[in-house]
């Protein structure tokens, strides 16, 4: 890139001022790395404020989702992001806004995370896409990734339809140049031509679904014109190669000169453009699918019996059926030469991510171990954030940690099943993330459950972002039915520990639900504040 | 000229500053850059690790294949051997022999520094210690910097360049400690290699 007419941007960075400069009227999210630069970015934006450009955080992915459709039924464009087990959480809402359309232009962000660098698992947000039967962006580069919003925004209002926009890890966090257009303004409000449309009723949610059938067959044509789908000759017809995302850089990087002896396809939108895909079948022996994440266009092409077509990729062997790619895999996949540096040392160790020294909850994990240590171990079930990390040594204090909000509702499942005192571990912003809704059931069922909210006033995991429930926590819960006598704040600070392990002791002790909030700042959100505050001294 | 650059530490350590400085001496000169970075949950007291590329042509992958590292600039011993199967067979470690010890088991400080020697090229120097001399502590990723700077492929003015630039809102007084934490480095390498 050139510094004189290029402006260096992460791959999500490039996505928001995409949405900028495409006239977005409001971002939509709940932290997620790797997508939680992308609305940062527009929070942080002096254009995005003078334009009063929504962008305040969600309290989760559904809820994003949802208020994200409200702003598109309101004829305006919105972008929602969220790495992709968020996906999961906003599925009801997104799968049904394929059915109801958009009015104003809709994108739906899902950053994907193989060989899952900070997620649980590696799913990919393409299948999503597939059974929404929306088009899907994916883009190879960060000029692409901000030159996709735009196309991306004029597709979904075109055919007023939402549109997947995928990227993964690498994409996310990587920096370089992009040439940025002039902005477009933002569109005005505008009612949907038929009131009715997102009314899902099943009389007109069967007439909106023959639509959205219909339409499939639309964005398939767009596919096959879309300048994001490119098929490039080549010589020798031995093999076709078929690309997509980052994968394309990794092919290009084993030929220093750019020029691939073999026909390519590289794909930026699906539904997969059907020509170029026959064409390459027509003209090469095999085909080789390089792609970022599951195997999904190389099943498609595979088909169930895999008969006919000889088809290489993930499922073959030919590259690892998990796991991110690199240049080097894709080199071994061409049966080019692989390179390798030296070995790593026998003395090598693991630094694996830790909490940090003074933060609030080696404090709380300390006093629930000393009050459990006369029961059978393996009873705290927990959840999604830093205190995950009280899973490892020297804690070893928690025994679960499967999905935002888990924590609650599988301490009371155990608890149904006779296994009391169940206890739930979850900090504040996971709470109001997705643990209400499991401490109402516990509640109402009135079960043997001591639920510790960690709460340290931020969403802290994914960088610091506002907690939404703030100062509220205790007013939730005492709302969702919980006795006032068996909520306890305490300070998870080691001058507190016996008096806090009493209290801990004593709720365990109680057959019903118990909530205790321990409640101190965050370390590194109390050295950010004070930072800020000496700058503006 | 194309340089392929891993980054290593431990979360904190300022190798996104590095690689900030690196960078913008590289645009200023027209080169193409891509740079991955390492967010979320790495960032909590774990090892961290950045791919920087720069080069006077259009550049491919995001990540730089195994194998194929000019050098890894490493602001902690151990860390710069984690990458050693990214470098390539003429590349060079540059690193601060000062641990950064937040594990139970980190292994002996002189046994990772006799394994650094072991690396056919490599620039091993006490940043922490050279930053001190030098009256500016915190920049010990800067004395790196300054000990990694002949093998860049710029002349060491751009280097300068980009300090000021980096730091200049922090004030007159902050950019000359970097720089002077810099040229400490520099100097430190020149008598090495």
């Amino acid at each position: 890139m050139n510094a004189m007419q290029k402006t260096l941007l992460l791959g999500d960075e490039a996505i928001a001022q995409g949405a900028l400069d495409a006239g977005i009227s409001g971002i939509y999210a709940y932290p997620g790395t790797p997508s939680t630069e992308i609305t940062e970015f527009v929070q942080n934006s002096k254009y995005a404020k003078e334009n009063h450009i929504h962008s305040s955080w969600s309290a989760n992915e559904k809820t994003a989702m949802e208020t994200a459709l409200g702003m598109s039924y309101a004829g305006k464009r919105a972008m929602v992001c969220m790495k992709h087990v968020g996906l999961n959480v906003a599925a009801d809402p997104f799968i049904n806004s394929a059915i109801t359309g958009a009015n104003g232009g809709l994108i739906v962000v899902s950053a994907d995370d193989p060989s899952m660098h900070s997620s649980q698992n590696e799913q990919d947000s393409r299948v999503y896409g597939k059974f929404a039967m929306v088009p899907i962006l994916e883009p190879s580069n960060q000029q692409e990734a901000y030159d996709m919003v735009h196309y991306g925004f004029d597709l979904s209002e075109k055919y007023h339809i939402p549109v997947l926009y995928r990227i993964t890890t690498r994409m996310a966090h990587s920096r370089s140049g992009v040439a940025l257009k002039t902005p477009r303004s933002q569109n005005e409000i505008r009612m949907p031509d038929d009131l009715r449309q997102f009314v899902l009723l099943p009389a007109i949610a069967k007439r909106r679904y023959k639509n959205l059938l219909k339409d499939h067959s639309a964005f398939m044509e767009e596919s096959a014109v879309s300048p994001f789908n490119h098929y490039m000759d080549g010589q020798d017809k031995s093999k076709g190669i078929i690309v997509c995302g980052l994968a394309y850089n990794y092919l290009l990087e084993n030929f220093p000169d750019r020029n691939v002896p073999h026909p390519v396809l590289k794909i930026g939108q699906y539904p997969i453009p059907r020509k170029m895909v026959e064409k390459m079948a027509d003209e090469c022996s095999e085909i080789l699918v390089v792609e970022e994440g599951y195997p999904v266009i190389e099943e498609l092409l595979k088909g169930y019996l895999g008969r006919g077509l000889k088809v290489r990729g993930r499922l073959d062997g030919t590259l690892p059926r998990d796991g991110e790619l690199n240049p080097n895999l894709v080199a071994v996949a061409l049966g080019l030469h692989d390179t390798m540096g030296l070995a790593v040392p026998g003395l090598m160790v693991g630094r694996p991510p830790s909490l940090c020294s003074g933060c609030p909850h080696i404090d709380s994990f300390y006093g629930l171990s000393e009050a459990l240590q006369d029961l059978t171990r393996g009873r705290v079930f927990s959840d999604i954030g830093c205190y995950t990390l009280g899973a490892l040594k020297p804690y070893e204090a928690i025994n679960s940690c499967v999905d935002m909000g888990a924590s609650i509702t599988m301490a009371k499942g155990a608890a149904d099943a006779g296994m009391v005192p169940a206890v739930a571990v979850i900090g504040d912003s996971t709470f109001t993330h997705s643990g209400m809704t499991g401490l109402l059931d516990a509640v109402n069922d009135k079960s043997p459950i001591t639920v510790l909210i960690l709460d340290n006033g931020t969403t802290a995991m994914t960088g610091g972002q506002d907690s939404p429930g703030t100062g509220k926590i205790e007013d939730i819960c005492k709302g969702l039915g919980v006795e006032e006598a068996h909520i306890h704040i305490i300070r998870p600070l080691k001058k507190f520990h016996a008096e806090n392990v009493r209290i801990l002791k004593e709720e365990l002790a109680y057959p019903g639900v118990s909530v205790i909030i321990p409640r101190r700042e965050c370390i590194v959100a109390i050295d950010k504040r004070m930072r800020e505050k000496f700058k503006n001294k | 000229m194309k340089k392929d650059i891993i980054l290593a530490g431990v979360g904190g350590q300022g190798i996104i500053s590095i690689a900030a400085i690196i960078g913008y001496a590289a645009l200023e000169q027209g080169m193409f850059l891509k740079q991955s970075e390492i967010h979320g949950m790495s960032q909590r007291g774990g090892d961290v690790m950045s791919n920087l590329r720069i080069s006077h042509h259009e550049i491919a992958s995001d990540l730089i294949p195994f194998g194929q590292a000019d050098m890894i600039i490493s602001i902690e011993p151990l860390e710069s051997l984690r990458y050693l199967p990214y470098l390539s067979p003429d590349g060079w470690v540059i690193t601060n022999t000062q641990p950064f010890n937040n594990i139970p088991n980190y292994p002996e400080i002189q046994q990772v520094v006799d394994e650094i020697h072991k690396v056919p090229h490599h620039i091993a120097l006490d940043a922490d210690a050279i930053a001190k001399e030098a009256g500016s502590p915190k920049a010990a990723n800067i004395v790196i910097l300054g000990a990694a700077s002949p093998f860049l492929g710029m002349a060491y003015e751009k280097l300068e360049d980009a300090i000021r630039f980096t730091f200049g809102k922090k004030g007159e007084n902050i950019v000359e400690l970097n720089l002077k934490a810099l040229k400490a480095g520099r100097i430190f390498a020149d008598q090495h290699i």
